[in-house]
């Protein structure tokens, strides 16, 4: 039963042959199992899920029951979600019961989904890794010594470890699509505008965009269906008519334009990656795609210009934590300043506290031209770069990591160690384009390899055909790691 | 370029974040390797290139005006620190 | 040594919207702490800004009154700093886009001493902002008080160039901007809710010296009269300093009404380094030529532009019409009265002279007027046709004040009525001269006052009931 997709379970609960609360107490069962080891959740409410469950029972019972209604899902514990913590992985929000619900926690209510509980993340979204929760580090349900990427690496050891079908996520230079690499499942990053950033807790506000986690490319279309849409309460949110992700899934790949980016299978691609990767295009081949090399000469670029832009802005979205109306206050203060320097820095996890420094910096007087601005044109020369391929191909592909998951612990003395690992990932979110991960094979330890496929905008459901045809013909996406 | 000890207390006084004397060469030696990633970019030609601030070019959508939020006080209070007579409390701000 | 004042001002006009600039809270002033705050407003995680299309229109109604240039673009900025009114820890402004440059005003300077003038003052920008919250002092056992319902209150700071060479220019500028932004209606302009506060930048130079002294900024003067007396307690203060042999120091400095002192908040060192940088939560604004033209079209007539037609279709001399147009009420009670029939210069002393003297005194606003504009100009048609005197007429107006009566029936109420026979008044008269020949006498012999004298027996005869000017006429006549 857990195995099973999205889809699946949707049609078994129409068919009424399991309910919703029997759902949900079998995924509550095996949480209660597996999240001591993997620590992917952070909060679990049993009576909280079971009753979302026996309204969603009731309403089914009444004929009123949407196409989803009863599944189970994980939501990364960076969307607002009335009655429930929010914590965004930190200390600082440790004590947080949001008062309200954030878009995305909105339409998955009223599709009729089930909250499991709240997905682990690197605290306020920062990080790789997942290492950098104030309730410490996910295990990889892959190998227990293994990061299970980040920063939504609650959410994609969960679905990973068949504790929830599927899972929202939030993707600000990866935080889905690396993860997803790292844990063996398929995610996407859509178009920034697509998801509403209402009750997203910020972190960069020009790159931030939410997007769903499941085992196949079907499920996240599935999910996205749920998620997407415009919202009159996000300024970034784009008017656009509703769409069906689930359109051309079955669309044949024959003709189909596949863009290699030469940078992005140079000096830095570990073989062992570089050689799931080249299978998957091979795969790709068969089904009648065509493959052209392309350049993306400015790839190198996007680690300091994002690692410029992401901070500066983290650095004024998390000037809110301040102990005054909500969170964290220190226990013990001097005055005024002091109250906002000790709550802060005793809210706030190392990681959170650098790219602050780093963002205060870059903007500060003085600096700004030289950083800030640079940053945000070196950001247009990118996002050129990407359109200047897409003349040339209709989507792009290539590795997300440069390696499989690393070990707990192994890059946690150097934080640039850690940046240099999100090369493939942050361009996509400099331009604004969607990408997605899928996975591919496995590397030489054993650990799963995903495929990054990036599309133009609003090519979601394009990309998601791209997928789901290779996922017609592949079974990696059906390994579950043994627990 | 790197980063002096004072100009780490700068920032850290400037963000809010107390910063202990026996943290500040860690933090000051983890941003100059942060701002050695960095530095490669600005030796980039970007001449004539407008910044871009957003990742859609789009325009400001504007909403009609209508006061229509409810009072929400005691729900938005429920998880504040400190509160009195409906007020949000904190050290005496001094002018 | 001479000196020169420099004053540049900042105004924060309160934009006059049902909703806050960012979120769909009211504005409404007085409500209960904290009651009007949607979650942008106390800044919950993940909340976000939506833009009221209201304070734009309201920053381009500014922008079409003062000449000035509507950018087309412009873009929120984010100004970070910490304070526990500033809920996000930054305030969503403008910087280096705003939505309005340039633009003037002509102010009339009424000095202390010497002849009124008319000046030009430059405007740099306006630009619109969130408002914070307010921190309550008084004391909750040592800790301060925060009340986020002005938080997010729509603002438009209008930056003047540093134009202003002394408090009374500066108090008319404040004044006449004051005027502008209440007759256009983006503002309510009530300065002891904070709707209308003025932050003055002032310095010093000997006169004849190009270069700007180094200014101090006084915030938050909520009163015209403080503005005037902080601007002059501050340039006395400076150049008090300067002679001492002292520099200025580049700093924020606060007004004490109490003591009509200036005080030290912080200086250029300790000052905040802002951080600005475009807000990513909000694209740029763009304001397409139609939306100005609309705008335009809706712009009620300026006070510059209805003082001139005043003096052109009412014949009013140039000071009558610059009164009269000093607010928007005022300007139109004057044009109903004259509509209703009332002769236009009449109509202009009654409104400048009994009417303003009587609200003056009972501290109430044209608005509240108890003598409409009809009843007014009834009571004026009864002076030009000789039915009542001014006398009469100042008595007419006291009774039309506490009553809805008319001139017409209050006239005939107390028999005010004057002799307009003409027959009736030469009999009368005849029956004067005949009764004070040797007056008559003494005026032949060329005593002019006698003259004077013999209308005042008339004038008595007649009880107050005969016209003056035709009593005149008849006695002249009749003394050939």
């Amino acid at each position: 039963m857990l195995n099973k997709t999205l889809k699946q379970l949707a049609a078994q609960l129409a068919a009424k042959e399991i309910s919703a609360v029997e759902l949900a107490t079998e995924y509550l069962a095996r949480i209660d199992a597996l999240n001591p080891q993997l620590n992917a959740l952070i909060s679990v409410d049993r009576e909280k899920t079971l009753a979302e469950a026996q309204a969603v029972d009731a309403a089914r019972a009444a004929g009123q029951a949407g196409a989803l209604a009863g599944v189970p899902l994980v939501h990364k514990d960076i969307f607002c979600q009335q009655g429930w913590k929010t914590s965004c992985g930190s200390k600082m929000l440790d004590n947080f019961i949001s008062p309200y619900d954030a878009h995305v926690v909105e339409q998955c209510r009223k599709a009729g989904l089930v909250t499991l509980g709240r997905a682990n993340m690197d605290e306020f979204a920062m990080g790789s890794s997942n290492e950098n929760s104030f309730y410490g580090p996910v295990k990889n349900p892959w190998d227990l010594n293994a990061v299970p990427g980040g920063s939504s690496g609650g959410s994609a050891a969960a679905v990973a470890a068949r504790l929830a079908p599927v899972a929202t996520g939030t993707d600000t230079g990866g935080s889905i699509r690396q993860p997803a690499a790292f844990c063996g499942i398929t995610g996407i990053k859509p178009t920034y505008g697509v998801v509403s950033r209402f009750g997203m807790i910020a972190y960069a506000s020009s790159l931030d965009q939410g997007g769903p986690l499941a085992q196949t490319a079907e499920d996240c279309a599935l999910l996205l269906n749920v998620m997407a849409g415009f919202d009159e309460r996000d300024s970034t949110s784009l008017q656009r008519d509703k769409e069906d992700y689930t359109r051309d899934l079955a669309a044949p790949l024959s003709g189909l334009k596949i863009g290699l980016p030469k940078e992005y299978f140079a000096e830095g691609l570990a073989a062992d990656v570089a050689k799931a990767i080249d299978a998957a295009i091979a795969e790709y081949r068969k089904l009648g795609a065509e493959v052209v090399e392309i350049s993306l000469p400015n790839t190198k670029l996007a680690i300091p210009s994002y690692y410029v832009i992401a901070p500066a802005e983290a650095s004024s979205n998390l000037s809110r934590f301040d102990g005054v109306r909500y969170g964290h206050r220190a226990a013990e203060y001097s005055g005024l300043a002091d109250m906002y320097e000790q709550t802060r820095a005793e809210g706030f996890g190392w990681e959170v506290k650098r790219r602050i420094l780093t963002g205060t910096y870059v903007l500060s007087h003085g600096y700004y031209d030289a950083y800030y601005l640079q940053a945000q044109k070196i950001r247009r020369i990118i996002a050129d770069d990407f359109q200047k391929a897409f003349a040339q191909c209709d989507v792009i592909m290539g590795p997300v990591t440069p390696n499989t998951a690393w070990n707990l612990g192994e890059k946690n003395a150097d934080p640039v160690a850690m940046y240099l690992e999100d090369i493939y990932t942050l361009g996509v979110n400099l331009a604004g384009l969607p990408g997605m991960s899928v996975p591919v094979g496995f590397g030489s330890n054993d650990r799963p390899v995903g495929l990054q496929i990036i599309g133009n905008y609003f090519s979601e459901a394009k990309m998601l055909n791209v997928a789901h045809r290779f996922q017609q013909v592949t079974d990696w996406h059906t390994r579950a790691p043994a627990l | 370029m790197s980063l002096t000890i004072d100009d780490v207390r700068r920032i850290a006084k400037l963000a809010r974040i107390a910063v202990t004397d026996d943290e500040l060469a860690a933090t000051q030696q983890q941003l100059n390797r942060i701002f050695g990633l960095i530095e490669e970019m600005r030796a980039v030609d970007t001449t004539g290139i407008e910044p871009m601030a957003h990742a859609q070019d789009v325009m400001l959508r504007l909403r009609e005006d209508m006061a229509t939020a409810p009072d929400r006080r005691a729900e938005w209070q429920a998880v504040a620190p400190a509160v009195e007579n409906g007020l949000y409390l904190v050290p005496k701000v001094i002018e | 040594m001479q000196w020169e004042v420099v004053i540049g001002l900042e105004v924060h006009a309160q934009l006059s919207t049902q909703s806050k600039i960012f979120s769909t809270a009211s504005t409404a002033f007085g409500a209960a702490p904290n009651t009007q705050t949607a979650v942008v407003d106390i800044a919950l995680p993940g909340a976000l800004p939506v833009m009221n299309k209201s304070a734009v229109e309201k920053a381009i109604r500014f922008g079409l009154a003062i000449g000035a240039d509507i950018n087309k673009k412009s873009v929120f900025a984010r100004k970070n700093y910490f304070y526990p009114d500033l809920p996000k820890g930054y305030q969503i402004s403008q910087f280096e886009l705003p939505v309005v440059e340039h633009g003037a005003i002509t102010i009339r300077v009424e000095p202390p001493k010497g002849e009124a003038y008319d000046k030009v003052v430059n405007l740099t920008r306006a630009h619109l902002e969130e408002d914070a919250g307010k921190s309550l002092h008084e004391d909750f056992h040592g800790m301060t008080g925060i009340d986020l319902n002005r938080a997010g209150t729509p603002l438009l700071e209008i930056v003047s160039e540093p134009d202003m060479r002394s408090a009374a220019e500066a108090v008319a500028y404040a004044k006449a901007l004051h005027s502008i932004v209440t007759w256009i209606g983006i503002c309510d302009g009530n300065m002891q809710e904070g709707s209308f506060r003025c932050d003055a930048n002032v310095s010093v130079r000997p006169v004849g010296q190009k270069e700007f002294g180094t200014r101090r900024e006084i915030k938050n003067l909520n009163s015209f009269k403080f503005l005037e007396q902080a601007i002059n307690y501050e340039v006395r203060w400076q150049i008090d300093q300067i002679e001492d042999g002292h520099k200025i120091v580049q700093a924020t400095v606060l007004f004490d009404p109490d003591t009509g002192e200036t005080r030290m908040m912080r200086t250029k060192e300790d000052a905040h380094d802002y951080r600005y940088f475009p807000d990513p939560d909000l694209p740029p604004l763009m304001i397409n030529d139609a939306w100005i033209e609309r705008v335009k079209g809706e712009m009620p007539e300026l006070p510059a532009a209805m003082q001139a037609r005043f003096q052109s279709q009412y014949g009013i001399p140039a000071y009558d019409a610059a009164t009269l147009t000093a607010s928007k009420a005022l300007a139109a009670y004057y044009e109903a009265t004259v509509a209703a029939g009332a002769d236009a210069k009449l109509a202009s002393n009654w409104i400048m002279g009994e009417i303003s003297a009587q609200l003056n005194r009972e501290e109430k606003s044209i608005a509240e007027c108890p003598v409409e504009a009809e009843r007014l100009a009834l009571m004026i048609k009864r002076i030009a046709d000789s039915t009542i005197n001014n006398k009469s007429a100042k008595d007419v107006l006291r009774w039309m004040w506490e009553s809805p009566k008319t001139a017409d029936e209050l006239i005939a109420e107390h028999g005010l009525k004057q002799e307009t026979d003409t027959g009736a008044i030469e009999a009368m008269i005849d029956g004067v001269l005949a009764a004070n020949a040797a007056m008559v006498e003494e005026f032949k012999s060329g005593k002019e006052k006698a003259f004077n004298a013999l209308v005042g027996q008339c004038m008595k005869a007649a009880k107050g009931k005969a016209p003056p000017a035709v009593v005149n006429e008849i006695l002249r006549k009749k003394l050939g």
